[in-house]
């Protein structure tokens, strides 16, 4: 799936538009504790979170991840947009809940993380 | 070993807009280096945490990058206020962050486990009313 059959699945926001939309997701995500995703996240993976400050978008950054998704029609911080657009980080915005997007990219067949051993 | 590289970053205690600069330079750094992406990843993960603890926890400090042909050598040293109990300090899901890091979404207790199991080696030191080193080490091949 690519981010933008993400978009196109979900209906969500692109508030990134001149990042590359072709890049592969490999999994999707959601939790709020940045130190938790920072053990847990992987590289290409679309991440739910409601938290919208900078520090979200260091760590999918330093992931190296493909999307940022802010979700129930929460706002991102307009400081954290230029510095998404700086570093390349698609951050899309929808108004359904982290929950109803899982399902619809599981839906897709987009898998969870791999847990590590 | 002869040091390839070594920068050393500032880290302003509190300042929580700007952190994660230091590791997002590291990073940037590391990978114009060509290091492997598995290594990369190790140092990117530690060295976030490191700097997340200088912001949180520290009155200041410096993280310090050195780069040998063997490792990647991270530094973070603090003026303190030093760690009580470090047993305790490195079980995951302990934590003392202050409510203003917790809303942001850190706190998790995952920061001195997740350096330490991304690092090859890790020693941490510290002295109450002195402050903290941390020196982490990851080698480069297998």
């Amino acid at each position: 799936m690519t981010i933008q059959e993400l978009i196109e699945i979900t209906g969500a926001t692109d508030l990134t538009p001149n990042t590359d939309k072709s890049a592969v997701i490999s999994c999707g995500y959601t939790c709020d504790l940045l130190s938790w995703v920072m053990a847990h996240g992987q590289a290409g993976m679309a991440w739910i979170t409601v938290q919208t400050h900078m520090n979200v978008i260091a760590v999918a950054s330093l992931m190296e991840m493909a999307a940022v998704i802010v979700p129930e029609g929460i706002e991102m911080e307009e400081a954290s947009l230029e510095k998404a657009k700086e570093e390349g980080i698609t951050v899309l915005a929808s108004d359904k809940t982290a929950y109803e997007l899982c399902a619809l990219m599981a839906a897709q067949g987009l898998p969870g993380s791999p847990r590590e051993a | 070993m002869a040091i390839l590289m070594e920068q050393v970053f500032p880290v302003e205690s509190g300042a929580y807009a700007t952190a994660g600069e230091a590791s997002t330079t590291i990073k940037r750094k590391l990978k114009q280096l060509g290091i492997d992406a598995t290594v990369l990843r190790r140092v990117s993960v530690a060295s976030y945490e490191v700097e997340l603890n200088l912001v949180i926890h520290s009155m200041g400090g410096t993280l310090t990058l050195q780069v040998d042909p063997e490792k990647v050598t991270l530094i973070s040293k603090d003026v303190g206020p030093g760690i009580p109990d470090i047993d305790k300090a490195m079980t995951e899901g302990y934590s003392t962050a202050n409510e203003e890091a917790r809303t942001l979404g850190f706190g998790a207790g995952m920061g001195l486990p997740n350096m330490k199991r991304n690092a090859t080696d890790f020693d941490i030191q510290s002295q109450v009313g002195v402050g903290t080193t941390i020196m982490m080490s990851f080698a480069l091949k297998g």
